[in-house]
């Protein structure tokens, strides 16, 4: 017997029925597949080759876990950079293996934290960057040669790299040793997170140039890490994050080669990065699935001969759109499944929400909570010791080729119109996402979904008894004094002619704007002053919006 | 007049990016046969209080999950009251803890709501305050 929660849904037999509308007993993934009740060998096309073998559906290493754990990576930011470098030093001190670094909207913009525009929203739900300076602070005292930093930061991706790149250099570590991943997906800012700058195709290509400095110079960096989070956040199911991300993935491609880029030059450090939603066998499934089309692609598409150009490697953050406001407690226990999906799925490196980001910023002892229940997964529960453990069972298998087959269909409908950023421009991907959430957010309306704590279970009063981190606005006068003080004792020479620089830079396509970013961050340019010179050039995208 | 559907502006503001609540918001209302004008992404308040005037909405519902609700709800209700339109029914939802939920109520804004609010409450809330304003405002 169950225990159930006093007030609504306390025990009655009708509970227990799983017939009918409002049941709960829906009998369909998020993706809309239906389930049978039992799946046997004829759901089953074939026997899929070892793990580390093409085309990695089931793992791209021969050994799984065993030879290397996953990477415990948790996003983290906020505030001003010495809070979060503080909150650096703290998780690495627990054992965290590698840093996230999470920017405020401002900075995720490209707007300064005195920009009128910045408004309320400094530090808040990451860190404010507004200059070399802060990039500096931020990693003070924290070995840049010996960690790997992966960056969420997508517009003004470029000029993250260039302040990080210099912070280290100003260190006396060589760009050649640092490890790490930048997101720089703008296509999929378009389709769901909305935090571009310029237009699409302006904007592809400083993320080329981004692409092939990055090829030439920073061999252990990752150049681009092709994100479904942001498009399954914005409430895509799992068949559309699969679909949208990899056809990201391969636009980029296509970019690369078009520049004359050799395929397994920069193929082998592109990564991608995918949600862990709460229907289970499903997101293991989208996980091999996008191993295997992603394999097939590069090797026959592309033509890519290195087989690390064939092998998708992924992080992985549990759903915060699955995350609940109620009883936000239970949210511990929706990101352990969603964390074992991924594992189950293979993933390279792992970020576990903490119970109360669907409230505020996480405090430290949630965000350790979080860590702990990936150490958990690790260390006690046993499942790292064989690859690909689902490989062969009946209804994995089924549902691996219903993602692929999901995908491909969407495959075949950007290419009619024309590819990715064409289907961006009429408005595709948008609406594809806001119909399935719509339909997702009435089917728990309909009680076809149970939410716990949401439409079942819930609790009479709910009172909420945690503590919540509180970002002031303090760190706006701050990071804005900091600023005032960085224009009025920089050299503004140095500012002006490398400003001028990166302008022309832009207006000349057979140019490399990478160069003359680092320029323009050495010279103290701020984050806004580098974006407004690229917006004479490039413009400021705006988009039709439609629901 | 009197029996024209209510008209309901959805606004994001700042730079929050996130915007599916706010969409499955407007197209909830207008599937309760309300007339929706969403205002798309990065609006300042000034623009968000004109939209409404120039609309004629009978409320306006500000989605923000970016954590600057303290400084853009209060900015939307100063407009408000400056343009004199603060009888325009204003509430509002998003990622926002519980006591600044309280704070935002004192301050004039009608409803709160977070993420797991069924849309029916939602809907409810709208039809019932707005309706009011219509009776008050004719």
């Amino acid at each position: 017997m169950i225990d159930r929660p006093v007030g609504n849904g306390t025990t009655s037999a009708s509970s227990y029925l799983r017939t009918g509308p409002g049941s709960g007993a829906i009998d369909r993934t998020i993706s809309d597949v239906p389930l049978k009740t039992v799946y046997g060998p004829e759901d089953v096309k074939r026997v899929e080759p070892q793990p580390g073998e093409y085309p990695y559906t089931r793992g791209i290493h021969p050994n799984g876990y065993r030879d290397r754990l996953w990477t415990m990576r948790q996003f983290a930011g906020f505030g001003n950079a010495k809070q979060t470098n503080e909150r650096y030093h703290f998780l690495l001190s627990q054992g965290q293996m590698g840093l996230s670094v999470a920017f405020d909207m401002p900075t995720l913009m490209g707007y300064d934290s005195d920009a009128p525009q910045a408004r309320g929203e400094v530090g808040k739900c990451g860190v404010a960057i507004d200059s070399l300076r802060d990039m500096e602070r931020l990693f003070e005292g924290i070995d840049m040669g010996a960690i790997t930093t992966s960056m969420t930061i997508n517009g003004p991706a470029a000029i993250a790299v260039a302040q990080y790149v210099a912070a280290a250099e100003k260190k006396g570590i060589s760009r050649k040793l640092l490890g790490g991943t930048i997101q720089a997906d703008i296509l999929k800012e378009y389709i769901a997170q909305k935090e571009w700058i310029f237009p699409p195709r302006p904007h592809m290509r400083v993320i080329t140039d981004m692409i092939e400095f990055c090829t030439a110079e920073m061999p252990k960096w990752n150049t681009i890490s092709i994100s479904g989070y942001h498009i399954r956040e914005a409430g895509s199911t799992a068949a559309q994050e699969l679909a949208f991300t990899l056809a990201d993935g391969f636009a980029y491609v296509e970019a690369a080669m078009a520049r004359g880029l050799d395929v397994d030059a920069f193929a082998p450090r592109l990564s991608f990065f995918f949600n862990s939603h709460i229907d289970f066998f499903e997101e293991i499934a989208k996980f091999r699935a996008a191993r295997r089309i992603y394999a097939k692609r590069m090797r026959e598409r592309y033509g890519a001969k290195n087989p690390r150009s064939w092998q998708l490697r992924f992080h992985t953050q549990t759903a915060g759109c699955s995350a609940t406001a109620q009883q936000p407690e239970n949210n511990i226990v929706r990101v352990a499944f969603e964390a074992m999906a991924a594992v189950l799925g293979g993933t390279q490196s792992l970020h576990t929400n903490s119970m109360d980001e669907v409230l505020a910023l996480p405090t430290e002892k949630s965000v350790e909570i979080a860590l702990r229940t990936q150490q958990v997964l690790a260390y006690e529960t046993n499942v790292t010791n064989v690859v690909d453990p689902l490989g062969g069972s009946y209804f994995v298998e089924s549902l691996t080729d219903e993602m692929e087959r999901q995908a491909e269909a969407y495959f075949a409908q950007i290419e009619e119109y024309g590819g990715v950023i064409e289907a961006i421009e009429a408005g595709f991907f948008q609406k594809e996402i806001a119909e399935a959430s719509y339909r997702y957010q009435r089917s728990i309306e309909s009680k076809d979904r149970i939410i716990v704590g949401v439409n079942h279970f819930q609790r009479e009063e709910e009172q909420l008894d945690m503590d919540l981190l509180k970002i002031t606005e303090e760190v706006a006068r701050e990071q804005a004094r900091s600023l005032n003080e960085l224009r009025t004792t920089r050299d503004a020479n140095a500012v002006a002619t490398a400003l001028d620089r990166l302008e022309r830079a832009c207006r000349d396509e057979r140019d490399n704007v990478m160069p003359h970013l680092i320029d323009c961050v050495n010279a103290y340019c701020t984050e806004g002053e580098i974006v407004e010179t690229m917006a004479k050039v490039y413009g400021r995208y705006t988009e039709r919006s439609v629901f | 007049m009197a029996n024209r559907p209510l008209r309901i502006v959805v606004a994001k503001a700042g730079l929050d990016g996130h915007d599916r609540g706010a969409k499955v918001i407007a197209r909830a209302l207008r599937d309760a046969g309300m007339e929706v004008i969403y205002t798309g992404l990065f609006q300042t308040p000034e623009q968000i209080v004109q939209t409404a005037i120039q609309e004629d909405a009978d409320g306006i519902g500000l989605s923000i999950l970016s954590g600057a609700h303290m400084t853009l709800f209060p900015l939307v209700l100063e407009q408000l009251k400056a343009q004199g339109a603060d009888d325009i029914v204003f509430f509002g939802g998003g990622t926002i803890p519980p006591e600044d939920a309280v704070e935002l109520k004192k301050l004039g804004v009608k409803a709160v709501f977070t993420p797991g609010a069924p849309l029916q409450e939602i809907i409810d809330f709208v039809e019932a305050e707005c309706g009011k304003r219509r009776e008050l405002v004719g």
